[in-house]
């Protein structure tokens, strides 16, 4: 009959011990340089870069990036780009800017309306994605600049000015320990996140599907469910963040909050270097923002010219995604 | 032992080559010397060193300081040039054989060659003829415009292994008729009958003054074709043997280290629990419709030469692929033309892919995120998932499964093939399923881990679980089911059980099927 001899297993906990100290060091690389940043910069000027007034101003702003990026992250895990998250973002904050500002409408129904808008823009990304099986780079950038078109059409090209007030309110007015509400919307829907890719089914099936497409169909996975379901919840958080922005704003304008969408994926692939590295992660996104914001504020206050901006934020990207890399051993990336 | 190997007569010798990654040593000083015009293998359990000592030589790795590697009494610097020691006449097939699956198999072949006239135009019709003549040489019919992805396993290996030897004869020593060729367990992809053509191949090289170098864990094999046979253990050199006089066993116990038995199954005898498992009408769409039973706990083999039809059963039955027909478990019966993966889970069937990192697990994510996929809902409590008992619980199969290292936080693709085959299989085991589907379980799987996981799967079996297995690998076969049915032309024609199965029989079944197919 069977007798296998088994050698002793050699005990795992001292080795375990050493690399846990190395895991933890790349866990919060990130946020020790945030921090050194912001020592830096105050150091350099105390009293500009380092009142509160600053930070609750940078906390508030750039809330609308962070709830961005947390939209893109969703189908970033399930294995699918949405390059056009910053397109839903103006579209969504365009309809509050035709339907309140213009036509007068009340804010409630306009907000559920651009919220929809969102999530039938996800919803069309996904049935190209899906049913003619195209990759979701194409797809999300040919949409996304269809959407640009329409916006466009829609303001006449021109800024629209006159948002409800309650809206600003709601968002930049109100105030909690000095910082703009959307600050907090932006931390719970990061909590919301965080939670769902951690501690949900749902959450796991959408990391499964990331990684393996087949794995996961032959693991009872609905592969096509969980990618159209992240596309159409991008396309509702993109949303949110341009509601968010026309409340910043008080006014909906057809052509700068595209600017965010480059920052939005340095942010979410940064993001993916720290807290839980190697996976895009809502805390890592968040960070990540902070982090970028705070460097090109720094930056702007010592007198640096706008161009800054995009050293930063392409900088950035590259970088990111290179130590992710390095994170992962330099394993090929695959993004089919 | 001597930190010098023998040299006389040696094509290539590889001194003291000592390999560290991260702090584990995975080769610790291992010296070994090949000689003109022999089949020289290597032999270890998974995670021997032996895939590792391949990869020194290809310049994949680079060892320490003092590792010395010598091809034709020419020293090569340190660190290895891949392309220098392919240009001096080393050409590999590796595990992965190495091909794009989306591009032709010309175009795969090309990609490498060394010895192209004109780097700037390349005429395909021209390859294409030259290359279906190079296939023919060796009585294959693979079409050279056709994707790689299109081509069944078998046939990749052998475009795969074709290529290695195109690049040898263009390389510096295939000028003088030598040469290295070097294939890493070239085996596990190819059924009995395939073997045999390969290994007549390898012969036919040898005998121009080439040597080949074999990494296998099949010991029928290396005593079939090797000449000498270096074992490793541990990442260290246990023993060169000369393969025409070591016993079978000998070289089974040199390998382990302890003495090791083969797992030997009790048969369970017809009729001796309900039929539970039904599939009636079953086809893939292109095959004659044909049915098939299982018992409650029964184990059942599906063989046949590649292309008969067996292969698909398993893939047919989960919704995997697309079929038609009946399949019926414990009284619940579902049309298999709308079966999906989810259907058959609720259902209770399960199915264990053969490709392990592309079908069957995730390799980037931890083991205890792979075992615990199937079972979230255990796992989780009204506030969501509870991360202590997942890996509590992927601790616990790892212990059951004895799952090496013993450390579920690590990556399953870190593993080794035996131990991520064992996880991926503690996973299904651990949902109980009613029917179980296998596809080549332990292709690529070490001798122990191989005894190991059959146990488990009988263990399984005696709980009532029914499984299905899909394998060419008539060994395996032998030892692990009750009845076994062989296929030709896309349905079962042959049905061998109890005292019936043995390795030879499965053999001859798979031909004798045939050969009646062709008198007909």
């Amino acid at each position: 009959m069977t007798t296998i001899d088994m050698p002793i297993q050699k005990p795992v906990s001292a080795l375990k011990s050493r690399f846990t100290l190395k895991t933890e060091a790349e866990r919060f690389a990130l946020v020790a340089a945030w921090l050194f940043l912001i020592i830096l910069f105050g150091i350099l000027m105390p009293d500009s870069f380092l009142s509160w007034r600053n930070f609750s101003t940078m906390f508030g702003s750039q809330a609308v990036l962070v709830v961005l990026t947390l939209g893109i992250i969703i189908p970033l895990t399930s294995g699918d780009f949405d390059l056009s998250g910053a397109s839903i973002l103006t579209m969504s904050s365009m309809v509050i800017g035709v339907f309140n500002a213009q036509m007068g409408w009340p804010i409630l129904p306009v907000l559920l309306m651009s919220l929809a808008v969102g999530a039938l823009i996800g919803a069309i990304n996904a049935f190209f994605v899906l049913y003619f099986r195209i990759h979701s780079l194409i797809v999300t950038l040919g949409v996304g600049t269809f959407v640009n078109g329409v916006i466009l059409w829609m303001s006449g090209s021109q800024t629209i000015s006159g948002v409800s007030m309650d809206l600003v309110s709601w968002v930049i007015m109100g105030r909690l320990w000095g910082i703009p509400l959307a600050f907090y919307y932006a931390l719970i829907l990061a909590a919301v996140i965080w939670y769902a890719f951690e501690f949900t089914i749902p959450g796991r099936k959408l990391l499964f599907v990331g990684r393996g497409r087949e794995v996961s169909r032959l693991n009872g996975i609905p592969v096509e469910r969980v990618r159209a379901t992240s596309f159409i919840l991008s396309g509702l958080i993109s949303a949110f963040a341009g509601i968010l922005y026309s409340g910043m704003t008080g006014s909906a304008d057809p052509l700068s909050g595209l600017n965010l969408l480059l920052p939005a994926f340095a942010a979410a692939f940064l993001g993916a270097t720290t807290i839980a590295p190697g996976r895009f992660n809502a805390f890592g996104a968040v960070i990540s923002v902070y982090f970028l914001v705070t460097g090109i504020t720094g930056l702007t206050m010592m007198g640096a010219h706008a161009y800054v901006q995009n050293l930063f934020y392409g900088g950035a990207l590259v970088i990111a995604v290179s130590l992710s890399q390095l994170v992962r051993n330099r394993q090929p990336q695959d993004f089919s | 032992m001597s930190n010098t190997a023998m040299t006389d007569n040696a094509v290539l010798v590889m001194n003291d080559i000592r390999m560290k990654f991260g702090s584990n040593y995975a080769l610790k000083g291992v010296s070994v010397a090949v000689r003109r015009g022999e089949v020289f293998g290597l032999l270890g359990q998974n995670g021997s060193g032996k895939s590792t000592l391949i990869k020194v030589l290809a310049g994949f790795h680079q060892p320490e300081e003092g590792s010395e590697v010598v091809l034709w009494g020419e020293k090569m610097a340190l660190p290895l040039d891949p392309m220098l020691i392919k240009k001096r006449g080393v050409a590999f097939v590796h595990q992965h054989l190495g091909l794009v699956p989306s591009l032709t198999v010309a175009e795969n072949m090309r990609v490498t060659s060394l010895g192209q006239k004109n780097p700037w135009f390349v005429s395909w019709r021209k390859e294409a003829e030259r290359l279906s003549a190079l296939f023919a040489e060796f009585n294959l019919d693979i079409d050279p415009l056709a994707t790689v992805a299109s081509l069944p396993p078998v046939e990749r290996a052998f475009v795969a292994i074709i290529r290695a030897f195109e690049d040898l004869r263009a390389s510096d020593a295939g000028y003088g008729g030598e040469g290295i060729l070097v294939l890493d367990e070239p085996t596990p992809f190819l059924p009995g009958e395939d073997v045999k053509r390969l290994f007549d191949l390898v012969r036919s090289i040898v005998k121009t003054g080439a040597s080949v170098i074999i990494v296998t864990h099949d010991i029928d094999e290396v005593r079939d074709i090797t000449d000498r046979v270096a074992v490793l253990r541990d990442g260290q050199l246990v023993e060169v043997l000369d393969t025409k006089t070591s016993s079978r066993q000998a070289i089974l116990d040199t390998i382990v280290g302890s003495r090791i038995d083969a797992f030997a199954k009790q048969r369970m005898v017809a009729g001796a629990a309900p039929v539970t498992i039904r599939a009636d009408n079953l086809t893939d769409g292109k095959t004659p419709p044909f049915s098939l039973s299982l018992q409650e706990g029964e184990i059942l083999g599906v063989t046949g030469l590649i292309g008969s039809g067996f292969a698909s059963v398993p893939y047919t039955l989960y919704g995997a692929r697309r079929g038609a027909g009946t399949l019926t478990v414990a009284d619940r019966k579902i049309d298999l033309a709308t079966m999906t993966p989810l259907m058959a889970q609720r259902m209770g069937v399960a199915l264990l892919p053969g490709d392990r990192l592309g079908a069957a697990g995730i390799g980037s994510l931890a083991v205890t995120d792979n075992i615990t996929l199937p079972i979230l809902d255990e796992l989780s409590h009204l506030a969501g998932l509870d991360r202590g008992a997942m890996v509590k619980e992927a601790g616990r199969l790892s212990t059951m499964h004895d799952v090496r290292p013993h450390n579920p936080a690590l990556a399953l693709g870190s593993l080794s093939g035996g131990n991520q085959q064992k996880v991926l299989l503690a996973k299904w085991l651990r949902i109980q399923p009613k029917l179980l589907l296998l596809d080549e379980p332990t292709q690529g799987v070490d001798f122990g881990a191989r005894q190991q996981i059959f146990k488990a799967l009988d263990g399984a079996a005696r709980a009532g679980t029914s499984i299905l297995c899909a394998s060419t690998d008539n060994e395996q076969l032998e030892q692990i089911c009750d009845r076994i049915l062989v296929f030709s032309r896309g349905r079962p024609v042959v049905e061998l059980k109890g005292d019936e199965i043995s390795r030879k029989a499965i053999t001859e079944a798979c031909f004798y099927s045939t050969d009646a197919e062709a008198a007909e």
